[in-house]
């Protein structure tokens, strides 16, 4: 099906989502969409997959007009968008999402369901199990649900939304040929992503976008250069580490033994020194969290001891190890970082822990200002943070910490970015390592955890290896994720 | 049609639609409609004392609201307001039994008020252990803790506490008039009951609008994870949210057995339904404690003018509260829809191409 996307105009208050856009795919082709972060691919593919309606301007589907109101609308007609966070039921099984949204009777036809699943996940190599629950299914296995169940509603465009962030290696394979072999089917395949390496690897023709407006396009192959001249204007070059004298000890683990009903991390000692990176790898889900969660004094290890400074703080509330000058970055950042629906200068207010009574809200949004400047941050002091990109809620949270840190974990601090943020965010972070502040990081990205850190702590279902960044190469790193070089 | 036309508009069909639903009822019930606006009216307002009788009721559901202000901007629905208005009746009842003969009167009614206050507090603070350590859902909660305080009153007025040879429910002995509140001549309002309640949701204001503690508070509300983690610490907040909101109540606990127009003494279902009614009240301010002034004057005067309707033509007392509750339900939905709306129209008017003079948004 051919898909086109005529002048589309779509704003959120003053931010020019999508400022007359125009798109053309042809059928049986892999589509990239590139862009950096904030610069309008979500917003696009929402309003062609009908989940937002776009201001003015018109989509095409083999050269007839249609208007969505919805996402049902959408996949009626054949189009089907996956998202970047998948929007499904974790406590139902995988049947019963198969199943959701399927239009139709009351009483569904169950094992028909079943065989068709069964079906299709045959075809595309998928293993799944329609009994189990969806939430011990990992992120990739849920998105190849998706995609099944959208192929079973007649989908003819699939649309992925930055689909490779949080899968595996392997999944990220298997997805990959799962598209080729749809598009060989006659089938569109929109794929947006900021990551060029692997639109390069994937994509027949390719879309740039910058700030809502198409950037370029361009056949594959292409050269690299070129495309990321298109996104940023400019080459960004990408960073090493540079060296940072390490202090005294801040942190250290002894025999640390911490779990949750899924997987335990048993006798974990280690001791980071101010100023030192510690990349910690591994599939999403094998104890980092657990780990980055014991030092935050947000979860009571089994056994061991946890010390900051010197000072025992195993069991202390996650209170006293903020006053200890520890700062922990969940992963979700308007789940458990900032607050939907106040403001810059009401998380500056909030954030500084003062102890008068009354707010100086003057003062605060003074402060406010000065942080949106420092920080690069798009946005004014009385922007209501949901209003902001990812981008800038990552740089927002890091204008909320406190100074003169001394560890500082975090989850994914760049999940979601563009290169331009991430080199930002990286900037900010090597200057408070320079300042002395330990850093405890988790990403999915090696080439992160290689750059980043002094030493990387490999995870595999919570055994746990330490690594010199320096002496190890992608492929290594890659291994031990995968479980190599672990005593079993 | 511009935007404020629009609203307003959409106000007045709000009530508009309130008042056909309520003349709906009405007339199932054979009554004219206008006859019943001129006796709900001339009930509320007609004579001195009737406006006395709104402002007896108006100032319980003022407190309650004030600090339902404060529970509500936290994210809790504290339904046990009712059982915290009663227990703050029961305290006060108990102390001013206890000192009524040995102390002087203004001093005993400032242990009352203190005694009221404690009550009130204890019932809100024990939703809140419940909510925070037992895992128990402050509404259910509170609705347990409403039955257990309108059964201790039962008790109390029929047993230790009992006119002596009788054991009925109408109440306790009723307290000297040396115990009252003193009234305006002629107007069975005090002036003391008036100014703790607008002084109350004024100090509500304030803190919700410019203090940290009305900050983190409406933090918690909105992400209690990010509160969390953002170093507010969450479980003394919601518990002084409890407390303060327990503290209001128990103190118009006290007004109700003390006030000018009270019955003086502590009696089952002492605290009138005025704790939910807050919550409604609460719920049309939208947090907004300068409409609760207003909005709660409104919802005191239908209950005490539906008493005449009822009175004069001989009707179910429910029809006031069914009145009160279309009420809600008209506004809420006026509101639902005028969103609706804003989202509609700011889709429209972004939609213009944009033209020259106006800079590109980065």
């Amino acid at each position: 099906m051919k898909v086109e996307l005529r002048e589309i105009y779509k704003y959120f208050g003053p931010v020019r989502a999508n400022d007359g856009i125009s798109l053309s795919v042809e059928p049986g082709t892999i589509h990239g969409l590139l862009g950096e972060n904030g610069a309008g691919k979500s917003t696009l593919m929402k309003v062609l997959s009908g989940y937002l309606s776009a201001d003015r301007g018109e989509i095409l589907l083999d050269g007839r007009p249609v208007r969505f109101s919805s996402p049902a609308q959408a996949i009626a007609r054949g189009v089907g968008m996956l998202h970047q966070d998948p929007l499904d039921f974790p406590a139902l099984t995988v049947l019963d999402n198969f199943l959701l949204g399927s239009p139709g009777s009351l009483f569904p036809n169950r094992a028909r369901a079943r065989r068709e699943l069964e079906r299709l996940a045959a075809r595309f190599d998928f293993h799944l199990d329609p009994q189990t629950p969806l939430s011990a299914l990992s992120i990739g296995e849920r998105q190849q649900l998706e995609i099944l169940r959208l192929l079973w509603l007649g989908a003819q465009v699939l649309i992925l939304d930055e689909p490779t962030t949080a899968i595996s290696a392997q999944q990220k394979e298997k997805l990959f040929a799962a598209l080729r072999r749809l598009a060989e089917q006659g089938r569109t395949v929109i794929f947006v992503s900021h990551k060029l390496q692997e639109v390069e690897e994937l994509c027949d023709r390719v879309t740039v976008l910058a700030r809502g407006r198409v950037a370029g396009e361009a056949e594959m192959p292409c050269p690299t250069a070129c495309l990321v001249e298109m996104m940023f204007g400019q080459a960004v070059p990408q960073g090493k580490r540079p060296a940072v004298p390490l202090g005294e000890v801040v942190l250290a683990l002894e025999g640390l033994t911490v779990s949750d009903w899924r997987v335990e991390v048993r006798g974990l000692s280690l001791e980071v020194r101010a100023g030192e990176v510690i990349g910690l790898a591994g599939l999403e889900g094998s104890g980092q969290r657990l780990v980055l969660q014991a030092c935050a004094g947000l979860r009571r290890p089994d056994a061991g001891r946890v010390l900051l400074a010197g000072k025992d703080m195993t069991g202390r509330p996650y209170e006293h190890f903020l006053a200890s000058g520890v700062a922990y970055m969940p992963a979700g950042r308007l789940e458990e970082g900032l607050i939907a629906g106040m403001t810059l200068t009401e998380h500056v207010a909030l954030a500084g822990r003062d102890r008068a009574f009354l707010v100086d809200w003057k003062a605060a949004a003074e402060e406010a200002a000065r942080r949106i400047q420092k920080f690069n941050i798009k946005g004014r002091p009385e922007t209501p943070v949901e209003e902001l990109s990812g981008g800038n809620q990552q740089r927002t949270l890091l204008g909320l910490l406190p100074p003169g840190l001394k560890v500082l974990l975090m989850e994914h601090p760049t999940r979601g970015l563009d290169l331009e943020s991430t080199e930002y965010i990286w900037g900010l972070l090597q200057k408070r390592t320079e300042e002395g502040t330990a850093i405890l990081f988790t990403s999915a990205d090696l080439d992160e955890l290689l750059d980043r850190s002094d030493r990387l702590l490999v995870f595999c279902a919570g055994r746990t290896q330490l690594l010199e960044a320096r002496r190890t190469s992608v492929q290594q790193l890659g291994e031990r994720i995968g479980g190599k070089g672990f005593d079993r | 049609m511009d935007r404020q036309t629009q609203d307003w508009l959409l106000r007045l069909m709000g009530v508009g639609l309130a008042l056909l639903l309520s003349a709906l009822i009405l007339l199932a019930l054979g009554v004219s409609p206008l006859e019943a606006v001129v006796l709900l009216f001339h009930g509320a307002l007609g004579t001195p004392g009737d406006l006395a009788a709104v402002l007896t009721a108006w100032v319980p559901v003022l407190l309650c609201s004030a600090g339902l202000l404060l529970t509500y901007s936290s994210g809790l629905w504290n339904i046990g307001i009712e059982g915290q208005i009663v227990m703050g009746a029961v305290f006060t009842t108990g102390m001013l039994r206890l000192v009524q003969d040995l102390l002087p009167p203004p001093l005993a009614l400032v242990l009352g008020a203190l005694a009221g206050l404690v009550g009130g507090t204890l019932w809100a603070v024990l939703a809140g252990l419940l909510r925070l350590y037992g895992n128990v859902s402050e509404i259910f909660g509170g609705l347990g803790l409403n039955f257990v305080a309108g059964s201790l009153v039962v008790y109390l007025v029929t047993g230790p506490w009992s006119r002596p040879g009788t054991g009925t429910t109408s109440g306790t002995i009723p307290f000297p008039p040396s115990l009252w509140l003193p009234a305006f001549p002629g107007f069975a309002v005090s002036p003391v009951e008036l100014a703790l309640a607008l002084v109350a949701l004024v100090l509500v204001g304030i803190a919700l609008r410019g203090t940290h503690f009305g900050l983190r508070l409406k933090a918690i509300g909105k992400n209690l994870r990010s509160a969390f983690l953002l170093g507010v610490p969450v479980n003394r907040y919601l518990l002084a949210a409890f407390a303060l909101c327990g503290a209001l109540a128990g103190l118009a606990g006290w007004i109700l057995v003390v006030g000018a127009s009270a019955r003086h003494n502590l009696f089952p279902l002492i605290s009138s339904g005025y704790g939910f009614l807050a919550i409604l009240v609460v719920l049309l301010a939208n947090l907004n404690a300068l409409w609760v002034l207003p909005i709660s004057f409104f919802f005191a005067a239908i209950s005490m003018g539906s008493l005449e309707l009822v009175y004069e033509r001989q009707l179910d007392s429910a029809v006031g509260s069914a009145i009160q509750g279309l009420l809600v339900l008209s506004v809420l939905l006026t509101q639902g829809l005028q969103r609706r709306l804003l989202e509609k129209r700011a889709g429209r008017e972004k939609a213009r191409p944009p033209t020259e003079e106006e800079p590109a948004a980065d």
